[in-house]
């Protein structure tokens, strides 16, 4: 595989892989916060 | 008896005779370093024992880095290994607090965005001629993010390690004066003045619990060879919000990192070698290091006013500067710059929220790599 084709695969799918899996990330924590949310009793911390 | 006497004396002035040029101006450039990091207080925790590293590796004949020598059995349990960049995350994880994020998770696209530097500086390095897996390891100081700097140089350019990672420590600490005039030419007054509502989500801490496990059981299945860089942040952060080791969390971040960081500035300092540092590759190195953290910045910023637009003008551009890993010292340098322009704007709690998201940007920005690389074939199953 030449430099090129290398450097721009990489590139290319190097930050859409990178954008897409942070995108999910936060869809992730949207899920996390609905599934276990803030209960009135539970102490505050950190 | 005679000639007993002279050898003795010629023995005490090895030393002096092996000295070379060389020597003399790594011996200068590692007290560089000590005076950065002692006198204007830049990463002092690396470039102190990277600065020392540097003059006791060039003092001639020292050894220090020969089979069995002092930093070289460090450098090969720990540095070859990829074992001390790892243990660094441990405690880097135990350190960060990621409510920001959990409160604001749309921000994270920023910490994607404050990645892209990397792989411009990539095509960049390869367009200078530098091999492929050399290239990769240039273009990581983009990550801004010291551990895994290393952990990607010493990995596939290991020949490299030292002038990455020194220009990885350095320019992180010169944030405050890279970023302010980026984020003045890429923004208008009217962009730099724009308030940001408070987030105030409340957030469980069952919700802190999960986060740690979820991202790493999914990002490390989405990219698994970079599952030992996001297992460890994410340990760190699981001993620190879990509640329940408390000593593991502060071993985690202060006996281990202070150990860790010690002795990996020492192993970094210890590759600077004249032969192998004094090179024109040197030099560039530094410059494309430069040009990534620029470009993280400038593309973070741009990243910043498509959200801006996108929501109306809710959000203040400025803080796609933070999407970079430099923690918490780019959220600062974005709530100094926005109240410059706007002395009741308070950024800080959405810069912090971005450069929380630029930790973890950063530590999936590499393993993304290391798995696309993985894909490709140019690194092993």
């Amino acid at each position: 595989m030449d430099n090129w084709t290398f450097g721009w695969t990489l590139a290319l799918v190097g930050m859409s892989g990178t954008m897409l899996v942070l995108w999910i990330l936060s869809l992730l924590i949207l899920l996390i916060r609905k599934v276990f949310p803030v209960k009135p009793t539970e102490p505050k911390k950190g | 008896m005679e000639s007993a006497l002279v050898s003795g004396i010629e023995g005490l002035f090895l030393g002096v005779l092996n000295l070379g040029l060389g020597h003399v101006i790594m011996i200068l450039i590692g007290s560089l370093l000590l005076y950065l990091g002692i006198s204007k207080g830049y990463e002092p925790l690396l470039l102190v024992p990277i600065g020392f590293g540097a003059i006791l590796v060039n003092v001639p004949l020292s050894e220090m880095m020969a089979e069995g020598g002092f930093i070289r059995y460090f450098y090969d349990i720990g540095v070859r290994t990829e074992i001390f960049p790892l243990l660094i995350f441990i405690g880097i994880g135990a350190m960060t607090d990621f409510q920001p994020l959990l409160e604001n998770p749309k921000i994270i696209l920023l910490g994607a965005a404050g990645q892209f530097g990397i792989f411009i500086t990539l095509l960049l390095a390869l367009a200078l001629g530098f091999d492929k897996l050399d290239a990769v390891a240039v273009s990581i100081i983009g990550a801004c993010d010291g551990p895994t700097a290393i952990y990607v140089s010493s990995k596939f350019a290991p020949h490299l390690l030292g002038a990455v990672s020194v220009a990885a420590y350095s320019y992180m600490s010169l944030v405050p004066l890279i970023q302010p005039p980026i984020m003045r030419a890429l923004t208008t007054e009217k962009e730099r003045t724009i308030v940001m509502g408070a987030v105030k989500q409340p957030i469980s801490q069952t919700t802190k619990i999960m986060f740690p496990i979820v991202v790493t059981i999914f990002a490390s299945i989405l990219a698994p060879k970079g599952a030992p860089l996001i297992g460890t942040v994410m340990l760190g952060n699981l001993l620190k919000e879990s509640g329940v080791v408390d000593r593991l969390k502060r071993a985690s971040e202060n006996e281990i990192a202070n150990i860790v960081t010690l002795l990996l500035g020492l192993c970094i300092g210890a590759t600077m070698e004249a032969d192998k540092f004094l090179k024109a590759q040197t030099l560039v190195i530094l410059a494309l290091g430069f040009i990534a953290i620029s470009l993280d910045t400038a593309v973070g910023i741009l990243f910043g006013k498509l959200m801006c637009a996108l929501t109306g003008g809710k959000i203040n551009p400025l803080i796609g500067a933070a999407g970079i890993s430099a923690f918490p010292m780019s959220a600062r340098v974005v709530q100094a710059e926005g109240q410059k322009y706007n002395k009741k704007n308070y950024l800080l709690m959405h810069a912090m929220s971005a450069n929380a998201g630029g930790q973890i940007g950063s530590v999936i920005a590499a393993a993304v790599m290391l798995s696309v690389l993985q894909g490709m074939g140019i690194v092993g199953q």
